[in-house]
């Protein structure tokens, strides 16, 4: 028989979505072609959240490769805007003069942002935040603009001002409710959420009509009704979405809010169907994925011509995607007459928990600081269930594999692919899964806002037992399944000597590991036995092989080190000296307080080296790079301690030492914190008659207060600590994790305790002095050594005469 | 049509690093000379497809070099990009002879 032709316009998440169940339940069935006016994949857009905050990369979101459309030979228009749906000869055109037939067609085209009709919106500087190319142009604009206002303090807006916050952007939020999320959150929630958002450093404007977007071709502010008026470099408006329903509008098939359609979202002409957020179903419209899934779902059945249920709506549920924030609520918000209600309120721990009851069912949840329980509300909601049913399974103090334990099968765990409990230990049991990708790759759960990630993997955990020990928390990479506990565990016991043998030994799936295992062994065996340990130049990745950071045209830059940012004229002047004799492309003052020599070509890096007879300055280094200091008590008139001689010290004890990740520090002498303590990995600060130690803080991607580990009386207490904060963290990260994740994840008060046991520290100051006292400056010992020099440093020139 | 081979002394087997990269200027070209584990040597044009790393500096795994770039992982054998990422690099044969490595190349 002849395939049906089955037309998507739309290439989102309903559509494709839907075209995987129809692929599902009849893969020979139809020839299916998509059209979709944005010129990628199917991406998952609830993600672009995550790319403006900086967790995840644009090319990481996507949903369906190229490859997938090619696989299942889907005929995919990238770029091609459906304009006319001719739906009498079934047949549609496109903005590039195609018309292509169909059998059956649905129209899954999405949301437009709704932009409010201001005066001055079609200023440069003003953006939706739906696709890829308004997050581009958010990322792009604050590389150059400083002042950001963000219109709409809902779910959309927040997310996009904690972007434009992780960007480095002053953010204003302007709302016109008396509080945020009010669609959502009752006001307790909402005015907790905003204390939290503030402390985060959000500004908020709250019951403010904005009237006019002021400037030029570009936007310099916003204007309000009450007068008033900021400043602004960039305008978000996240105030809402409207069903995309022109073309069918157009095309005569009937709308109202959105495309009408029934209960197996057919529209009202016969062959044409419409999913995802441009329908209306039951007069409802809904901007959020479960529904739309769960439509795709029933709207394949009638595809196939298969019988089903039907679709009879959703109750919703909402989380925000901020990182240090959790809210969650699902079905009704506020109480009305005759609504009854549990509620939990820590205003201390920040805790806020509303269960609303009508004749003793739940019907709707507020959930603020802890969220473990929503996608259990949820599903008792949806199940009509009794309060009790919630009460009596109601366990506080459960948490993690107990939790879950505790769940009935058909209990839902990812929300918005509604996969339940029951579905994912059946495929862990059938088809082996032990990781949460795989569990991802198998049953959908966790592959869209990815909030049930925690639980998938407690259900791992759960199900699989002991075997899920042994088996993947995480492991090192994919070459083994062990993680780094049990490889450094082998490694001991087994007395494991180098990578090779890391891998014989232990089971590698591949025979030499990969660029992820292999500096990740070679640092483990390095720091498990420093004295013995012949650290393998071909394990390094070539910054720390090669002792320069690599630039993007393949040459290298040489950066001296400068300790505790002082110099003096006569460095200055070699450093002078080399950058004219090598032609040095550029010097730079680094954020590090010293100076970077830019654009040598590696065949120079020695003579450099050799000329400068400096030390390395380790900018390359998965290890200490620069101790920052401050003027201090000599000069400053409010110094109270020596910083810059501190600073010296702790740079000269730590330098050349291997770490998991870089490790940056600094000593100021007072509280204004001149060098930038609360950012370091370890920031002291000097007082009078004593210091403050602060640990575990970071400037960059993910930026991360310090917390104060303690306050001690001499330098020799501070470089002491300093040596067992760092030894601990030497022996307990994961490689590649640096100090503030470390401390997130195992917790500032265990690392408070353990520093606190006598024994303990002494210990770890021991190891690190054993550590210590093996290194060797690597531009000197390359430079002592011809071998290092000749197949390092080295390149092989055939005369052209012998060619 | 025959293309006429030109067989290049590089350098000799002993004088190659193992499982580190050599880059080998030819004129015009740009060689990354690798030595395996397994002592096998192979020749590949020292550019990523990507966006022109020097691969003779990747790291080295089995058969495969990691770009120190963008970490795309390529055959030395076949010059192939692996999966997710595509394309390839030139490879040029390599002969041995008496402890020393020549690399076949185009004429000029
Ligand atoms: C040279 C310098 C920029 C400058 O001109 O000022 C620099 C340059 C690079 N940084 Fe940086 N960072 C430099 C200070 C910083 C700072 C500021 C500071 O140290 O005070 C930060 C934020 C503070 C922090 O780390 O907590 C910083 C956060 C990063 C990050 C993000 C780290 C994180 O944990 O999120 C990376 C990426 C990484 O390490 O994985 C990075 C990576 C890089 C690399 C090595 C990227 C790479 O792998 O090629 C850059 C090398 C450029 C090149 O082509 O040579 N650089 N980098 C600074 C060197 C300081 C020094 O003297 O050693
Ligand atoms: C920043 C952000 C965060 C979000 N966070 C969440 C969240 O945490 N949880 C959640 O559940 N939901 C979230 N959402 C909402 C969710 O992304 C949407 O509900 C979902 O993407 C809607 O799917 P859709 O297929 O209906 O529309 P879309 O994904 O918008 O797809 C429609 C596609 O059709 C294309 N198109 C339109 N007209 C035509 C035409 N005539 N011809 C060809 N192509 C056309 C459009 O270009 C678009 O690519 C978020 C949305 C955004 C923007
Ligand atoms: S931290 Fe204190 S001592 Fe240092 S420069 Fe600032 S004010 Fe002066
Ligand atoms: S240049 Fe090689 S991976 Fe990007």
């Amino acid at each position: 028989m002849a395939k049906q032709k089955l037309v998507l316009i739309g290439n989102g998440m309903a559509g494709i979505r839907a075209v995987e169940e129809v692929i599902k339940l009849s893969p020979e069935k139809f020839e299916i072609t998509v059209f979709g006016s944005e010129p990628y994949p199917n991406y998952n857009r609830i993600e672009l959240s995550k790319v403006l905050q900086g967790d995840t990369k644009i090319d990481d979101i996507t949903l369906n490769n190229w490859q997938w459309y090619e696989e299942n030979n889907i005929l995919l228009y990238p770029g091609e805007t459906v304009t006319v749906i001719d739906k009498d000869r079934q047949r549609i055109f496109t903005d590039k003069d195609r018309q292509v037939d169909f059998d059956k067609l649905i129209i899954a085209t999405g949301s437009v942002p709704f932009m409010l009709p201001l005066p001055g919106a079609d200023k440069e500087g003003v953006t939706a935040f739906r696709d890829i190319k308004d997050c581009e142009k958010m990322m792009e604009c604050a590389k150059e603009y400083k002042k950001a206002v963000v219109i709409g303090g809902g779910l959309l807006g927040l997310e996009a001002a904690r972007g434009l916050l992780n960007l480095g952007m002053e953010v204003d939020v302007v709302h016109i409710a008396d509080y945020l999320m009010e669609r959502q959150l009752d006001k307790t929630a909402g005015k907790m959420l905003q204390r939290e958002l503030e402390e985060q450093g959000m500004n908020f404007l709250l019951e403010k009509q904005s009237a006019e977007i002021t400037g030029k071709d570009r936007v310099e502010g916003l204007k309000f009704k009450d007068g008033e008026e900021i400043e602004a470099d960039l305008v978000v408006m996240a105030v809402g979405i409207r069903p995309n329903i022109s073309l069918a509008k157009e095309s005569g098939i009937p709308v109202n809010r959105g495309i009408i359609v029934n209960d197996h979202l057919e529209t009202q002409i016969p062959n044409i169907f419409a999913v995802g957020e441009c329908a209306e179903h039951r007069e409802m419209v809904y901007g959020l994925v479960s529904p739309l899934y769960q439509q795709g779902k029933e709207m394949a059945l009638k595809i196939c011509e298969l019988e089903g249920e039907g679709y009879e709506g959703s109750v919703l549920s909402t989380q925000l995607k901020v990182s240090g924030v959790d809210v969650f609520s699902t079905g009704k918000i506020n109480e009305e007459e005759g609504t009854k209600t549990i509620k939990v309120f820590d205003d201390w721990k920040g805790i806020y928990k509303k269960v609303l009851i009508d004749d003793g069912k739940i019907t709707g949840a507020v959930l603020f600081g802890d969220t473990k329980d929503g996608n259990r509300l949820l599903s008792l909601i949806n199940k009509g269930a009794a309060i009790e049913e919630y009460t009596d399974t109601d366990g506080a103090d459960e948490v993690g594999a107990d939790l879950v334990a505790g769940m009935p099968d058909e209990e839902i765990i990812c929300g918005c692919n509604g996969v339940t409990k029951g579905a994912i230990v059946e495929s862990i049991n059938r088809q082996g899964l032990s990781t949460v990708e795989e569990v991802k790759g198998c049953t959908n759960a966790s592959r869209s806002c990815g909030g049930c990630k925690s639980l998938v993997s407690e259900l791992l955990e759960h199900t699989l037992g002991d075997e899920f020990n042994q088996n993947i928390k995480e492991s090192i990479c994919a070459c083994t399944t062990l993680s780094k506990e049990e490889v450094v565990e082998e490694i001991k016991a087994k007395g494991l000597t180098h990578t090779k043998e890391v891998m014989n030994v232990l089971g590698w799936n591949s025979e030499e590991g990969c660029s992820k295992c292999k500096p990740a062994l070679n640092y483990y065996l390095g720091m498990l036995n420093p004295k013995e340990y012949q650290d393998e130049k071909q394990s390094r990745f070539v910054n720390e092989r090669l002792h320069a950071n690599i630039q993007k045209d393949g040459t290298y830059s040489v950066v001296p080190r400068m300790y505790g940012g002082v110099t003096n004229s006569n460095d200055l002047r070699k450093i002078a000296d080399v950058a004219d004799k090598y032609e040095v492309k550029l010097i730079k003052v680094t954020g590090g307080q010293r100076l970077d020599l830019l654009g040598v070509e590696k065949e120079d890096l020695p003579h450099i080296w050799s000329e400068l007879d400096m030390p390395s300055g380790s900018a390359y280094s998965k290890g200490l790079r620069t101790v920052k200091t401050c003027v201090g008590a000599d000069f400053c008139r409010f110094g109270t301690q020596d910083s810059i001689g501190l600073g010296v010290r702790l740079e000269k004890k730590f330098e050349g030492l291997n770490t998991p990740h870089k490790v940056k520090m600094s000593v100021s002498a007072c509280p204004r914190n001149c060098a930038e303590g609360s950012v370091k990995d370890i920031g002291v600060v000097g007082l009078d008659g004593e210091f403050e130690i602060y640990v575990g803080g970071n400037g960059g991607t993910h930026m991360r207060k310090a917390e104060l580990l303690c306050k001690v009386k001499t330098e020799e207490e501070v470089i002491d600590t300093s040596a067992a904060f760092l030894q601990y963290y030497r022996e307990d990260a994961t490689y590649l994790e640096r100090t503030s994740a470390w401390v997130e994840r195992v917790g500032f008060d265990k690392i408070k305790s353990v520093l606190s046991d006598k024994k303990k520290f002494m210990d770890l100051n021991h190891r690190m002095n054993e550590a210590l006292s093996v290194l060797k400056d690597p531009w000197k010992e390359a430079l002592e050594d011809q071998n290092i020099l000749k197949d390092l440093y080295q390149n092989v020139k055939v005369p052209s005469d012998s060619y | 049509m025959e293309t006429l081979l030109n067989e290049v002394f590089v350098a000799k087997v002993e004088d190659l690093p193992e499982k580190i990269g050599k880059t080998t200027v030819v004129g015009e070209l740009e060689l990354a000379i690798f030595k395996l584990d397994n002592g096998r040597i192979h020749a590949i044009e020292n550019r990523c497809p990507h966006k022109g790393g020097v691969l003779a500096e990747g790291m080295v795994s089995g058969e495969h070099v990691f770009c120190p770039m963008h970490d795309w992982k390529i055959s030395v054998k076949d010059g192939k990009v692996q999966e997710p990422d595509e394309g390839c690099v030139q490879t040029f044969d390599v002969a041995i002879k008496n402890g020393e490595v020549y690399v076949l190349l185009p004429d000029k």
